[in-house]
């Protein structure tokens, strides 16, 4: 027996439905800087290539737009608008994180041709999202859970945390691993967690981070333990080191007879012909994405860190490790600066603002 | 010396640290907590701190609101029946301080419009939200210098802090915050953000504010008001503390606060929870020392057929 058919052997057959993120997390990697012709033709290529799920919004989603997380150039509603048009098979689908983006954005968002949405909370903050879920399912829409950050919660603690999802409508309960931090086996347990608590006809799905290399075999990791909805990118355009990059995942799938029902050599060519040439910095494991994925924080962090770190001058390591040692989540970027600011203050790199002001 | 008078509607976390503020005012007296649930710890430790209870909700009170000389009530319920509770209420002449989302009187921020409020005898003031006596004082610091477009706030909750009713209905706070930011902050555009974190042992409360200015900032002017701005908050709120900024960067300006609680049945951290139970103990003085001055008087409101 050849290592080729060992490979095949137990996932042989299993279906997988991808899902890009090229135009939601790849926002981020894009600054949030992505005109509505790079839009079309990506979606159009990965409507072309079979990918079943696209994601496409500011890369905060719904309510994203905002001097915290950037200003696309363009409003979701064009995006979507532009997007739903131009693609003729692929479902396209938002993301909303409740506490920025709301029932009345998912409802615009339905109008202009969405069909799908992935409704995010922190891991341990799922009954924060019971009226987003029932409207999506309201509005029809294929509704998920996704709970982020899951490496700061227990496989029993995301079990019980998407069981609340579930009960507020959820098709499918996704563990997301925003920092890039899990490493297979934290995977397969919270993967398993899930399974044992869900309804059968629940699925499960996994969206990584590539920070520590692991996006892909942590997917399989995810795939072996029930999961059937993964979330990737071609390219692995996303924040951090970027996500799942799909097209290796594909291939990984097609050597172990995972069904995607995706075009590999498409979505081959679609990542040198269209993405790698649109990347403003090439999108790989680096000294401060791997530095995410070690420490656990947020990927999208990184380029805010950057940034603050030129402001200031403090390593960008630094303040991503510091905020880590804060417990930051995703939607703090605010705090980044505040952290920066904070730290340059202690080694006298800046004087309080308000020092030569009189009270 | 005479006080006047209050009930609490609603025995959860914001209902009970409010007797803890009102008992310790000189013009408030906490008389009666309405809840809906007899066997409620917030019940029976407003029963030990020696007030009257009802569990029947808002209509197990009405029938004692003129013999016990009822003239302002706090409703920390929630937005949905609220409405109910201040017709009801209203009707008898008591005022309402409005803690949930519901908004169906001018909001109010103390250090920018209480007096306003005051002056017209309204008989019915919105405390906005948690977040919203958080940074809209700073909006409204900058754009009392100089024109802002847009104001943008970010709330860092913990999420011991954050109770369920506001959890299931995150979108009503998201839409009063903002709607409140350009109506008392005076941004033409606003925007709110939460995030609950959950972070072991509790985070502070956090909240960061930032202001486009239509033309550029007036750096010194801008300083020497949030300054000032922030000593009208810790006036009620000492825990209300600058932590970094002002940040200028082209038209935006950025201020990072923090918001400690005084702790009283709410730990020190839940700021948020503190400063919406200080900033509406602080309204009610101000509406009770316009009564006892006799400047002011309450009035039934007619219900409209």
């Amino acid at each position: 027996m050849s290592q080729n058919d060992l490979n095949v052997s137990n996932l042989k057959g299993r279906k997988v439905t991808v899902h890009d993120m090229c135009l939601r997390d790849g926002m981020h990697a894009k600054r949030e800087q992505m005109s509505i012709e790079q839009m079309v033709k990506i979606a159009t290529a990965l409507d072309e290539a079979g990918v079943p799920y696209i994601q496409v919004t500011h890369g905060a989603g719904l309510g994203g737009n905002s001097l915290q997380h950037g200003f696309a150039p363009h409003s979701n509603e064009e995006y979507l608008t532009a997007v739903c048009s131009a693609v003729k098979r692929t479902k396209v689908s938002v993301l909303l994180l409740p506490g920025l983006g709301t029932m009345r954005e998912l409802q615009s968002a339905y109008d202009c041709g969405a069909r799908s949405v992935h409704v995010a909370t922190h891991c341990t903050e799922a009954d924060t999202s019971p009226q987003h879920i029932a409207f999506a399912r309201k509005l029809g829409m294929d509704s998920t859970g996704f709970l982020m950050m899951a490496h700061l919660n227990t496989p029993e603690g995301l079990a019980q945390q998407g069981k609340l999802m579930e009960s507020y409508g959820a098709q499918t309960v996704y563990i997301t691993d925003s920092a890039g931090y899990m490493l297979p086996a934290d995977v397969k347990a919270r993967v398993s967690a899930l399974r044992d608590v869900l309804k059968a006809e629940t699925e499960i799905g996994f969206h990584g981070h590539h920070n520590m290399g692991m996006g892909i075999a942590n997917s399989i990791a995810a795939i072996e333990a029930g999961a059937s909805r993964i979330d990737a990118s071609v390219g692995g355009l996303g924040a951090g080191a970027g996500n799942t990059p799909l097209e290796a995942f594909v291939a990984v799938c097609e050597r172990m007879g995972i069904e995607t029902g995706c075009d590999l050599f498409k979505l081959m060519d679609m990542a040198e012909d269209i993405i790698f040439p649109l990347m403003d910095h090439i999108v790989r494991v680096d000294r401060s994405s791997l530095t995410l994925g070690f420490a656990g924080v947020y990927s999208t962090f990184l380029l805010h860190a950057n940034r603050a770190s030129q402001r200031f001058g403090i390593p960008a390591r630094d303040i991503l490790v510091e905020l880590g040692r804060k417990k930051m989540i995703g939607g703090q970027e605010d705090m980044i600066i505040d952290t920066a600011m904070t730290m340059a203050k202690e080694r006298g790199l800046l004087k309080d603002a308000t020092a030569g002001v009189a009270p | 010396m005479k006080k006047i008078r209050c009930a609490l509607i609603g025995s959860g976390n914001i209902g009970t640290d409010l007797i803890y503020k009102i008992q310790r005012s000189t013009v408030l007296e906490p008389v009666w907590m309405v809840g809906i649930d007899p066997e409620s710890e917030g019940l029976a430790r407003a029963r030990e701190m020696g007030l009257k209870t009802t569990a029947a909700g808002v209509d197990g009170l009405l029938p004692h609101v003129l013999d016990d000389n009822i003239q302002i009530a706090f409703d920390a319920t929630s937005a949905y029946v609220h409405a109910e509770n201040s017709r009801k209420l209203n009707a008898l002449g008591v005022m309402m301080i409005d803690l949930t989302p519901a908004a169906i009187g001018p909001l109010c921020v103390p250090p920018v419009n209480l007096r306003e409020h005051a002056e017209k005898v309204e008989m019915n003031v919105n405390m906005i939200s948690c977040a919203g006596q958080a940074t809209i004082p700073i909006v409204n610091a900058v754009s009392r210098v100089q024109s802002v477009g847009y104001g943008e706030i970010v709330a860092s909750l913990a999420s011991k802090s954050i109770g369920p009713g506001t959890r299931a209905n995150l979108d009503e706070f998201t839409y009063t915050t903002s709607n409140a930011i350009e109506i008392v902050g005076g941004a033409r555009k606003g925007k709110a953000l939460a995030i609950i974190n959950p972070a072991e042992p509790p985070m502070m409360m956090r909240n960061t504010i930032s202001c486009l200015t239509d033309e550029e900032p007036d750096e010194p002017r801008i300083i020497e008001s949030v300054l000032a701005m922030i000593k009208e908050v810790q006036k009620y709120v000492p825990g209300y503390r600058l932590v970094n900024g002002p940040l200028f960067d082209g038209k935006r300006v950025t201020v990072f606060m923090e918001v400690a609680g005084l702790g009283d049945y709410l730990p020190k951290y839940a700021g948020n929870l503190d400063i919406m139970t200080a900033a509406a103990t602080r309204t009610a003085e101000m509406f009770a020392e316009e009564i006892l001055a006799g400047t002011i008087q309450l009035k039934p409101v007619e219900v409209a057929a």
